[in-house]
């Protein structure tokens, strides 16, 4: 078999199993892929020793017979996810050097289950971001093109590089993780699908902490079936992470048969946004159009609250973050600046702070310290906390009414130019998660599926946000859309 | 409400991230500007509302009072950039 990195999941299982093809030579293909593909800024830390250490060992496990359906399959790791011994920086200066003494608890399932770790992935710095133009390591760049104009497109952020990464086939799939939209929105600009499961599916120990009431890791893969394949790898109860939800796995596999008849499928008014692209207005369109053919109900709904999302978010996470990055402060792990004579320890914390964090991280880190500071507390955390519990509401009394799912578009628009949006005051770059960030707020699951190209021949992609703890349900939905839409198009190589 | 220099730089300090003066008037005015687009929150009526605090209506988990975990000091110091004899240094404290 040629060209084994552009397998997918499924198809790599099933070739491993039949012993069409090693783990090895699979590990191989990508690997030769990856160094092909240093264009592309995807992988940032190649770990070719371990990827084939645990290739020999999957195939040695294969051979025995009742290997698991990760066992085998070379996978790309985000940047954000803790690795033991390997670099795990999150992107960030501040974490320069650092390499973990321990294991995220999603990417040790994943070892365990036999997937191979081929490198750690490029990402916006502690996932704040939506273009992947805020890392230490520079730009991820997207495979895709605007036809024959060579400008670098972003891969949309902020797990960029696990989106590049898929997209181009220099690995069978990759983790991503997702605070307000950091799964969905690149799987849309790439052509590729990705998936945040409910809060509390994944266990966050492990991940480096961007806004932990909102943050969940999720795959990122070439199609719905592997998505279903690598999540039931990712999830299960962690009792290292006290909101890890304690409920069995199903086997969302099992769960795709493609069947959504008489499944009602809600469209929200609310999400018709003022300049929307006609383009993305017919997507959206063709897409209840198709779940419609396959046998689903079609209704209107509303979520009222839902243009409050983004300003309730951009006073959640940022509070969160001020919070949770209070740890990088030159003492105990990353990267110190180095001071000058008589400096004390509080020109110690602000020089290093203010090296070892980037503008956007700085910015949100100092945003969030206002929301919480005294005499603001109440009227911007409490207030935004508020507004997230009638969002949440929202969602809560559209699903009481019947409703499956809801249909969205996943982004505003296709993938832009890196650089395009440097001069944009920072407002107009969190509008990229307009359509995701209410998932985080309200704990659901959100599927983003390619679902065709813009005139300019850039993929598109549709969200689905599901109940909680329904993934299974969800996927099967996204199957349905994926076979109606059978979005097939691919990068053309540049790189 | 509008964030003049002198604010900006209280937050800074807060954060404990350093700012030159210089760089102030324009971070002042991103605050600003990131401020106005939450001031939409205002809108909303949160009368009897209560604040959210975990999506899932769960209780934490609670486990024994117990040591679960421990003698790893090489661990623990090996990604310090500065460590000495078993501890973290820093610069001197106290004069």
């Amino acid at each position: 078999m040629s060209d084994l990195n552009k397998l997918g999941l499924a198809e790599a299982r099933d070739a491993l199993r039949k012993g069409d093809v090693t783990s090895v030579e699979l590990t191989e293909s990508c690997l030769k892929a990856i160094d092909d593909a240093d264009a592309l800024n995807a992988f940032v830390h190649k770990t070719p020793e371990i990827a084939l250490e645990r290739a020999k060992a999957a195939d040695a496990r294969i051979k025995e017979g009742d290997a698991p359906s990760m066992c085998g399959l070379p996978i790309g790791i985000k940047d954000l996810f803790c690795t033991k011994g390997v670099p795990s920086q999150a992107a960030s200066k501040i974490l320069e050097g650092f390499k973990p003494e321990y294991e995220s608890t999603v990417s040790q399932q994943l070892a365990d289950a036999g997937a191979v770790m081929l490198g750690k992935l490029n990402m916006d710095e502690f996932a704040m971001g939506s273009s992947n133009e805020t890392s230490v390591y520079g730009n991820a760049v997207s495979p895709w093109r605007r036809g024959n104009d060579d400008a670098q497109l972003t891969p949309g952020g902020s797990s960029g590089g696990s989106a590049s990464a898929v997209a181009a086939d220099l690995c069978l799939a990759a983790t991503g993780t997702d605070t307000g939209g950091s799964i969905r929105q690149p799987a849309a600009f790439v052509g590729i699908t990705g998936i945040k499961p409910t809060y509390g599916r994944c266990s966050r120990w492990g991940i480096v902490a961007f806004a932990s009431s909102l943050d969940q890791a999720g795959p990122m893969t070439k199609n719905v079936r592997d998505a279903a394949i690598m999540l039931e790898t990712m999830c299960g109860h962690d009792p290292k992470d006290s909101t890890s939800a304690e409920l069995a796995v199903p086997n969302f596999e099992a769960l795709l048969t493609g069947d959504i008849k008489g499944k009602k499928i809600g469209i929200p008014k609310e999400y018709r946004m003022d300049g929307m692209p006609a383009e993305i207005e017919k997507l959206w369109a063709d897409g209840a159009e198709m779940l419609k053919a396959a046998g689903a109900e079609i209704v209107d709904i509303s979520l009222p609250h839902t243009k409050y999302a983004l300003p309730a978010y951009y006073v959640i996470a940022p509070a969160e973050a001020s919070s949770n990055l209070a740890r990088y402060d030159g003492v105990r792990y990353g990267r110190r600046a180095h001071l000058a004579q008589g400096d004390g320890i509080t020109e110690m914390y602000e020089k290093t702070r203010a090296e070892g964090f980037g503008h956007e991280v700085q910015r949100r880190v100092m945003i969030g310290t206002y929301v919480l500071s005294a005499g603001f507390y109440d009227a911007y955390y409490n207030r935004a906390r508020r507004v997230r519990t009638l969002i949440k509401k929202d969602f809560e009394d559209v699903f009481a009414a019947g409703v499956d799912a809801i249909l969205t578009p996943a982004t505003p628009s296709a993938s832009f130019g890196l650089g395009e949006m440097t001069e944009a005051d920072p407002v107009q770059m969190y509008l990229n998660d307009v359509f995701t960030v209410t998932v985080n707020l309200a704990g659901l699951p959100g599927v983003s599926v390619p679902a065709g190209l813009d005139a300019q021949g850039l993929p598109l992609g549709l969200q689905l946000i599901g109940r909680p703890w329904e993934e299974g349900d969800l996927l099967n939905t996204a199957y349905a859309l994926e076979n109606a839409a059978g979005f097939v198009a691919k990068p053309g190589k540049w790189w | 409400m509008s964030i003049d220099q002198s604010t900006a730089a209280k937050v800074a300090k807060l954060a404990r991230i350093k700012v030159e003066d210089d760089a102030l008037p324009a971070l002042a005015s991103e605050f600003n500007t990131i401020l106005g687009f939450i001031e939409q929150l205002n809108e909303v009526d949160v009368e009897g509302v209560e604040p959210m605090v975990s999506v899932e209506p769960m209780r934490l988990k609670r486990r024994e009072d117990v040591v679960t975990d421990g003698n790893q000091q090489d661990k623990v110091l090996a990604n310090a950039p500065d460590a000495r004899e078993g501890f973290f240094a820093v610069p001197k404290v106290v004069e």
